[in-house]
């Protein structure tokens, strides 16, 4: 298996940020560490790898994306840490418990009402029934959405709908909170809130975030690490740490400058394909 | 995950120097501001039809049909097409069925045959809930049983009734045999049909916040699954109520008490046209009138909480 840039000690990379963190993540010192994944699909003969020889860790409270053409296996990478695949090799530790995964598309149940989604996460979590409505009235304050408990999901905008999401992912209560690009679907200015908010939700709990995109300026915008995948199959290609402080914006002289540095390396990796 | 007070926590890693605190509040104002906006320019709403409109659109169609047909059927008997012990008027079906109602027993007639065709109902809803399930999830099960499950939908039930009458004789037992044959096909295939449409990111969703084997069917499968099964249950009561009465006209017995399909059969021994068109009109009445006040509502409710009926 060819050797990978593996993410660098995740003890000086975390930045700690909120007061405290769950026990079990802090002893391992880790929200998730994957240990040369490689996933392929396919029959026996016929395989196609998507996926070689990832290793990565993600720090309790890190924010990180990963950036990569399509065909990378971004979104697959995330599938295997939220645990709806196996790799095919390597190992994957989660040591908060099952993470929270928001898709591109909402995945709201359209049967339940905004509140009523954000309570059934919270009932598959344990949370006693008393406490569901509070909670998941605290949660949408959070979001901004003071007052959608009742709205039914087809009544909300497609920026209200992935704040819901949002909602939903963070009243798993999960130490890891996995992102698929969550906002590739939205207008750019409803984009530009969402990062905003997403910043400030962050800042105000201590989740960890694996966040994947396929757009440049989104990934330095958020992130404090970037990791770029490379394609078919991917790998770990470069990681570049952005220490640009927030809030930042898409606009920002600095994000724009990492940001050209990061799309030649990317054009660089997209452009070895047509090659041979 | 901390307790989120609206407030940013000061040592936020993340945040400028202590220096920007006012700049920040302004900022996110502002950024409050404009998503109260968007949320404002985005969210859709719906205004609720007047009642007059929702009349002229919806009741008065259907009311004029009626009284063309009426007044069809009236001249076919004024240019006495057919003598009129074979084609009675419109009144004479209705006298037929005053005449009926003034000896008393027409509502208990009609009870006879709506508690059997809703008991059955309800039994064949028990067994086709989980038999849906079953063909729908479990591969095996879909291919042993899928296909006879939807060509039994096409086999009329009323080939059953010479079959349950060998079985179990004269009794409630073959009617309701015959009542649970036609309409548990229905119903189960409604369900397969309904968590075929699934869309799979909403099982994955349901997957990821936990829901997961029986938990996952009670709250994520079955609801995906509602609006297929809803029209499965709203076809499942039509067959029901088509077996029911296939039977009744078919097993009579003094034990069998009189249902709707007996009131037919013995208009048919009388040669009593009036009868036999007025216990025809009965069993039409019942059939559309728990259609339009049970599945109907059902049905929209079902579809308008998803927003899938506003484009209609």
């Amino acid at each position: 298996m060819p050797t990978t840039l593996s993410a660098q000690d995740p003890a000086a990379a975390a930045q700690p940020r909120a007061a405290h963190q769950q026990d079990r993540q802090r002893q391992a010192g880790y929200a998730a560490r994957l240990d040369g994944v490689s996933k392929s699909f396919g029959r026996p003969g016929a395989q196609q790898q998507v996926l070689d020889g990832i290793s990565l860790d993600v720090a309790p409270g890190e924010f990180v994306t990963l950036l990569g053409a399509s065909g990378c296996g971004k979104s697959t990478l995330l599938n295997l840490v939220a645990d709806l695949e196996s790799p095919t090799d390597g190992t994957i530790e989660v040591p908060g418990g099952r993470p929270a995964l928001m898709f591109q598309e909402h995945a709201l149940f359209p049967w339940l009402t905004a509140g009523r989604n954000i309570e059934l996460a919270l009932r598959m979590r344990g949370v006693a029934k008393a406490e569901r409505r509070q909670e998941a009235e605290r949660l949408l304050e959070l979001v901004r959405l003071t007052g959608a408990y009742g709205k039914r999901v087809h009544e909300l905008s497609g920026g209200m709908r992935q704040r819901v999401a949002l909602a939903r992912a963070l009243a798993q209560d999960s130490q890891l909170l996995l992102m698929d690009e969550p906002f590739a679907a939205l207008d750019a200015i409803t984009r530009d809130v969402l990062h905003e908010e997403l910043t400030r939700v962050w800042a105000e709990t201590d989740v960890s975030v694996l966040f994947v995109t396929h757009n440049v300026r989104e990934a330095v915008r958020l992130a404090e690490r970037v990791v770029l995948l490379s394609s078919r199959p991917g790998r770990i290609a470069r990681e570049w740490r952005v220490d640009i402080p927030q809030p930042r914006r898409i606009e920002d002289a600095e994000v724009s400058r990492l940001s050209v540095e990061i799309t030649e390396e990317l054009r660089g990796e997209i452009r070895r394909h047509g090659q041979h | 995950m901390a307790s989120t007070e609206t407030e940013r926590p000061p040592e936020s890693g993340a945040s400028p120097a202590g220096g920007a605190q006012g700049a920040e509040r302004d900022d996110a104002a502002e950024l409050a501001g404009l998503e109260a906006g968007l949320d404002a320019l985005d969210t859709r709403t719906q205004a609720r039809t007047p009642l007059a409109r929702t009349l002229r659109e919806k009741a008065l169609p259907p009311a004029v049909a009626v009284v063309l047909v009426l007044a069809l059927w009236q001249s076919a008997f004024a240019l006495e097409l057919k003598p009129d012990y074979q084609l009675p008027s419109p009144l004479m079906v209705w006298d037929a069925l005053a005449e009926e109602w003034y000896k008393g027993t027409i509502l208990g007639v009609v009870w006879q045959s709506v508690s059997r065709g809703a008991l059955g109902f309800l039994v064949a809803l028990v067994v086709a809930t989980p038999l849906g399930l079953l063909v729908a999830r479990v591969k095996v099960v879909r291919a042993a049983i899928g296909p006879v499950l939807s060509g039994l939908q096409s086999l009329p039930s009323v080939a059953w009734v010479p079959a349950a009458i060998i079985w179990f004789g004269l009794t409630d037992a073959t009617i309701y045999a015959v009542v649970l044959l036609g309409a548990v096909p229905s119903i189960a295939n409604g369900l397969v049909a309904g968590v075929d449409r699934i869309q799979p990111l909403h099982l994955r969703a349901g997957k990821v916040i936990g829901a997961t084997g029986l938990r996952g069917v009670r709250h994520v499968l079955l609801p995906a699954a509602l609006p297929g099964y809803v029209s499965g249950l709203k076809q499942g009561w039509a067959f029901s109520w088509r077996s029911l009465m296939a039977a009744e006209l078919i097993a009579t017995s003094p034990e069998l008490g009189v249902g709707l399909g007996q009131l037919l059969e013995t208009g048919r021994v009388y040669q009593d046209m009036p009868l036999v068109l007025g216990a025809i009109l009965l069993i039409l009445l019942v059939g559309i009138g728990i259609e339009l006040l049970l599945f109907a509502p059902l049905e929209r409710r079902v579809l308008r909480n998803r927003g899938l009926l506003a484009a209609r």
